[in-house]
């Protein structure tokens, strides 16, 4: 009670002391996990809307391989990524790891099939009622495919958002292939372990807090956003 | 003859009832002191810093103490960095520590947490960078001058950076050499010691490791420089005062300590690497 109590009060003080390293690894926090979410959606938007309009031999076992890719486990991805961008690994030679960028290409990894796998389930549910009536009124294939994801907008927008979260919350990955360096790569989630190792608690909660804070405010952004744009749909 | 056997009887006799007495008072007193004496705990906590746990003694030590109670108590051991470990200890969360960064197990005990403080044994801390030593720190004399010769060459270390027992004594290093390290070379990592090391090989770095950690890693590090006073790495054991372990806590710290405890520390590492890692040197502390 009493260390919940001391971080509600710490939290304020950080926020309000205009702490340089706080605000930067903030920062870099919403840096990186924004860039592997946009990323995310370049891919998995395409890919996910395929996945739903279209029927084809094995479409079943991609379906599988994509929902099992959901449920990575974060520190896999960080080894598989370590693996590859290591001095000795196939991509050594980029010199990489221990990098943003490092940290940006393991969340993809991460977030493309959570974005996926949802697209897809949002595509379906639209598609059958869409998809026919878009190409007997004359639409061509690429026509029909926005119409279908312009349909499942609010779905795909559910993706977006629970790709996002898995980013920013993510630890094991960006703890891997980061390296939780000083002013280079630390981020809220790699803080939060920092300090608890220290055994200082209450700046670690007081840090968790601030995510929390955080992703309610990108959220609602989000959600605002969606809103906005669902009655603009409307009044189409 | 006869006279003598006759004096010498009754002093036989006194003898024996006397030893008699001795035998049924002393075994009376025994099992009417036993009942007081408390049965140990079934289970105790040990917050100790991931160099022990990685290095593999607690996996000798701890089945040897819980196998002398006959398996009716069981160490539970949470492996953490110092820093957190002492606050595990101020909180009541564990029973006995086993750390090693001297200052802040002194400020423990002075605070009123913890009890029985002792020395129970040391390591050796190893400066080791890559093969080809950019910053020729092996042709040091002591561990300042290393240090010094890492920071003028602008060469990379990665520092723990957490607080730890290492990194603590990494900054004392840094402290007697007047330097402040700081800039792109000095890479302070937030990580436990087998992620550091990993790191420093990486990016061809330097690190102090504790030989322990060194020596069950892999890792194509090299050892620059080692033998200094100021690379001893003490542990400290702690009893928690709050702790509601009390036997079984003070068992545990008895065991470590006991001829028996200090000689498997001491022989700890002999098979696997040859040469042993911990060298025992119990000690209380006053």
């Amino acid at each position: 009670m009493e260390t919940l109590y001391s971080s509600m009060l710490s939290i304020v003080k950080l926020i309000l002391s205009g702490d340089k390293a706080l605000y930067e690894i903030i920062l870099l926090s919403l840096k990186v996990s924004i860039a592997a979410t946009t990323i995310g959606m370049l891919l998995g938007i395409p890919f996910g809307t395929l996945m739903g309009m279209y029927r084809f031999p094995g479409r079943q076992v991609v379906v599988i391989i994509i929902y099992t890719l959901m449920g990575l486990p974060p520190v896999l991805a960080g080894v598989i990524i370590y693996l590859l961008l290591s001095a000795k690994g196939p991509l050594g030679e980029l010199q990489l790891l221990f990098t943003p960028t490092a940290m940006v290409t393991a969340q993809v990894l991460l977030v493309t099939p959570i974005i996926t796998g949802l697209t897809m389930v949002a595509v379906r549910g639209k598609e059958k009622l869409y998809l026919e009536t878009a190409v007997s009124m004359g639409a061509s294939r690429l026509q029909a495919a926005w119409l279908v994801i312009r349909e499942a907008k609010a779905g795909i927008m559910a993706a977006i958002v629970t790709a996002f979260g898995r980013a920013i919350a993510e630890v094991g990955a960006v703890m891997l292939v980061g390296g939780n360096i000083e002013h280079v790569t630390r981020v809220m989630t790699t803080s939060i372990i920092l300090e608890t190792r220290k055994g200082n608690f209450d700046l670690a909660l007081s840090l968790g807090l601030v995510l929390l804070a955080i992703s309610f405010m990108i959220n609602g952004f989000l959600v605002a956003g969606v809103l906005k744009y669902l009655q603009r749909g409307e009044q189409y | 003859m006869k006279s003598i056997v006759r004096r010498k009887l009754p002093m036989t006799w006194a003898l024996l009832i006397s030893l008699l007495l001795v035998v049924t008072l002393s075994t009376a007193a025994y099992t009417a002191a036993a009942p007081k004496k408390p049965a140990i705990e079934s289970e105790v906590t040990l917050a100790t810093t991931t160099s022990t746990q990685d290095s593999g003694l607690l996996d000798v030590m701890i089945p040897a103490f819980e196998k002398k109670f006959k398996n009716k108590v069981k160490v539970k051991v949470v492996a953490v960095g110092t820093g957190q470990a002492i606050q595990l200890g101020k909180d009541s969360n564990a029973d006995v520590l086993l750390v090693h960064a001297r200052k802040s197990e002194d400020e423990f005990v002075a605070q009123g947490y913890g009890i029985k403080a002792c020395d129970v044994m040391y390591n050796q801390f190893l400066l080791v960078g890559p093969k080809d030593d950019p910053a020729k720190a092996a042709a040091a004399k002591n561990a300042v001058e290393a240090f010094t010769k890492i920071a003028e060459a602008k060469a990379k270390f990665v520092s723990r950076g957490d607080d730890s027992g290492t990194h603590k004594k990494e900054k004392s290093i840094w402290d007697k050499s007047t330097i402040k390290p700081q800039g792109s070379w000095y890479i302070s990592a937030g990580q436990g010691m087998g992620e550091t090391l990993r790191m420093a090989e990486e990016m061809g770095a330097y690190t102090l490791v504790d030989e322990a950690t060194f020596l069950t890693n892999k890792t194509n590090q090299v050892i620059l420089f080692k033998g200094d006073k100021d690379l001893i790495n003490p542990y400290g054991m702690i009893q928690v005062k709050s702790t509601r372990k009390k036997v079984a806590a003070n068992e545990l710290i008895w065991f470590f300590i006991s001829p028996q405890g200090q000689k498997m520390i001491g022989d700890f590492g002999k098979n696997k690497f040859g040469k042993s890692i911990f060298v025992p040197d119990f000690k209380w502390r006053k």
